[in-house]
């Protein structure tokens, strides 16, 4: 119930004066209620210019098929599915947020949710596009599916991961697009009912015509927890199932066992990075100080750590069991990786994802926004040479050393990729001016329990034990958006 | 007889809502509906509203799901074209289990948001019924029908009592359609 305090040694989730209901509606609301500033317009059109070149280059990869790109005979994947694979990844934290948080009732998770659920379903997109046009020729991009066909009714083979992948990243994106979207009716009625005229029938629409009553909700919250029960193992084996693409091949370097747990904490890695990267930078521009609060962006770098640590424990185990295993092509493909012609890419993944995030080790690092938001641009830049150092060192040198070669991009390579970078933003963009970028029922529920004012107005009445009042004051001096002068009276 | 349909009360704070609602009870005043802009947890109990069988309807479509998969698989890889792949079965159970997982979530959840949407009768475009426009907002509203009160001063006298910022004798249902 809303009225049970929590205890007091908890950190505040929403920091702020006169935090009441209906300053949490407005203060969500300002960036879609009012014209967009001139750091959102700024923003879209650069986003825009990178997904217009987007457009150009997968319209010339269609066109010209993918003879556009760098691959050779040697080299058959290598910037497509390095996109795809992080972009999956990425998108993984936002399921994690909204699903495994809600089922360990992480309540820090009601403020980034929607945000971080946005951020998935708009990886996701980009990651389908690699898929599509990777495939040559995209429109024959059916065929993966079991349709009753021409070909002597040749089924597709259900033993192939690449197949399963087809029905998991359908199913991960299809589920994901519902949770956020069902998330999403009880405050696109907000909207609805502080709106007028054409503004009101759009969102009365998208609204569905949710109206708040008892039912409505107790239905929402089964919903809510048996889709953040399934959507769990859902992301778990989406990724696992990305990881099984490579590891049931008989590639020396990708043919691991590995593979499954080394690519989930990879992309729970990276996904937080992309949500720290968005949201460091949507809390400055959108005033949203009082909401993603110091103590969200800590518990975020701290996933960070524990993610990053598995992959670096995953890439020493790797080689371990590469030189362990005694086959002499794993063992090369490993040393080929190390001190290959690609070391230096070997060498920018291990210093991306494995030393620097041990540096939020440090209070201090972990606490400055500044440096929080550096080191998740490197994490992205790091797993985007995970990948990379996986599919393309892997396969330069194959068996017969006449074959081998090295991959170099063309143009269209890069503009695909960039070009994807934009079309995130884009989307990511428009997200932020149309739809609440912070579940506001959600964050109505932490008011009475978990916010800065109501901890203050107990210490106060004199409510709580000495100790703990102070170890809590304490705690508040990571926060930039609360004021410790106001405690010193008390 | 007066014109008023519905009393609401207003409340600012979900507990003194919850209050309101004690209040109603004592005195055998029926509660028509609670609007809230966030759930409200306990309220089901107080209110004698039924636990949502939603989670059965969900295992349900889940199961649909499973078997959705086997046996789609089962056909085309064993019955219709089984294919020898290296001589091993063409009934290979592992490797139905991805697929077999992926429906059972896929059919669960989108049959279980649909039976949500169905029941609770949320569509596009449908017309919101709504009773006041802060219900979303920050108010928290107790719904009286004022044809089964008698007495719809003493309603107004026990919301106000319990903390209600503001009562309304609203003579249509929903504002919504204005």
């Amino acid at each position: 119930m809303s009225s049970h305090h929590e205890s007091i040694i908890r950190e505040p989730l929403i920091t702020g004066e006169n935090i009441t209901y209906a300053k949490v509606t407005e203060d969500v609301l300002v960036p879609v209620e009012n014209k967009a500033n001139k750091a959102w317009w700024i923003g879209f059109t650069i986003a825009a210019l990178g997904a217009l070149m987007w457009v150009v280059a997968v319209s010339y990869t269609f066109w010209n098929g993918i003879g556009a790109w760098g691959l050779n005979k040697t080299v058959g994947w290598a910037w497509d599915i390095t996109g795809f694979v992080w972009w999956v990844g990425i998108g993984h934290a936002g399921t994690l947020i909204s699903a495994v948080l809600l089922l360990f009732r992480q309540n820090w998770r009601n403020s980034i949710n929607r945000s971080a659920e946005a951020m998935t379903i708009f990886a996701v997109i980009c990651a389908a596009t690699y898929v599509i046009s990777h495939m040559g020729r995209p429109w024959l991009a059916y065929w993966p599916l079991p349709l009753p066909n021409q070909f002597g009714s040749l089924w597709v083979n259900f033993n192939s991961p690449l197949v399963w992948d087809v029905f998991a990243i359908s199913t991960y994106f299809s589920v994901s697009l519902v949770f956020w979207y069902t998330g999403l009716l009880p405050d696109i009625a907000t909207i609805r009912d502080r709106a007028t005229g054409l503004r009101r029938k759009v969102y009365s629409i998208l609204s569905f015509g949710w109206n708040g009553s008892v039912k409505t909700w107790q239905r929402f919250e089964a919903v809510s927890l048996i889709l953040a029960g399934v959507s769990t193992p859902l992301v778990l084996s989406v990724h696992t199932i990305v990881s099984f693409d490579f590891a049931t091949s008989v590639i020396p370097g990708w043919h691991t066992t590995i593979f499954p747990p080394y690519f989930v904490a990879g992309a729970i890695f990276s996904g937080f990075a992309m949500v720290q990267t968005l949201l460091l930078i949507a809390r400055k521009v959108m005033n949203f100080e009082n909401y993603i609060t110091m103590f969200h962006i800590e518990s975020m770098n701290k996933i960070i750590i524990v993610t990053g640590s598995i992959v670096g424990v995953a890439y020493l185990t790797e080689l371990f069991i590469a030189w362990y295993s005694g086959a002499e092509y794993e063992q090369y493909a490993f040393l080929n990786r190390v001190s290959g012609p690609y070391w230096w890419a070997y060498w920018t993944m291990m210093t991306c994802n494995v030393i620097s995030p041990q540096l939020f080790w440090f209070k201090k690092i972990r606490t400055s926004i500044a440096a929080s938001w550096i080191l998740s641009i490197v994490v992205n830049i790091g797993m985007w040479f995970e990948r990379f150092v996986i599919i393309v060192t892997s396969l330069h040198r194959d068996y017969l050393p006449s074959s081998w070669v090295m991959f170099y991009p063309t143009w269209v390579d890069v503009a695909v990729f960039v070009g994807s970078i934009g079309l995130f933003f884009t989307l990511f963009l428009l997200f932020l001016r149309f739809l609440p970028a912070i579940a506001m029922a959600e964050v109505k529920l932490l008011v009475k329990t978990s916010s800065e004012q109501s901890k203050k107005a107990l210490i106060k009445a004199g409510k709580v034990d000495k100790e703990h009042a102070k170890f809590y004051v304490e705690s508040l001096d990571k926060y930039d958006s609360v004021n410790q002068a106001d405690y010193a009276k008390i | 007889m007066s014109k008023v349909k519905y009393i609401l009360g207003h409340f600012a704070d979900p507990d003194e809502m919850m209050h309101g609602i004690d209040k109603l009870h004592q005195n055998n005043i029926p509660v028509y509906d609670v609007f809230t802009p966030m759930p409200i947890h306990g309220i089901e109990d107080k209110l004698g509203v039924k636990r949502s069988r939603l989670p059965i309807a969900a295992f349900c479509f889940g199961a649909t799901g499973t078997l959705t998969a086997f046996a789609m698989i089962y056909y085309m890889m064993v019955h219709d074209w089984p294919m020898n792949i290296g001589g091993k079965p063409a009934f290979a159970i592992p490797d139905f289990v991805p697929i077999m997982f992926e429906l059972t979530v896929l059919f669960g959840a989108f049959g279980m948001v649909g039976t949500f949407f169905y029941k609770n009768h949320l569509f596009p475009g449908r017309a919101p019924r709504v009773m006041d426009l802060r219900a979303t907002h920050d108010r928290f509203i107790i719904a009286i029908d004022a044809q089964e009160i008698k007495d719809a001063k003493k309603v107004e006298g026990l919301l106000k009592e319990a903390g209600a910022v503001e009562v309304l004798h609203n003579e249509r249902k929903y504002v919504s359609y204005e």
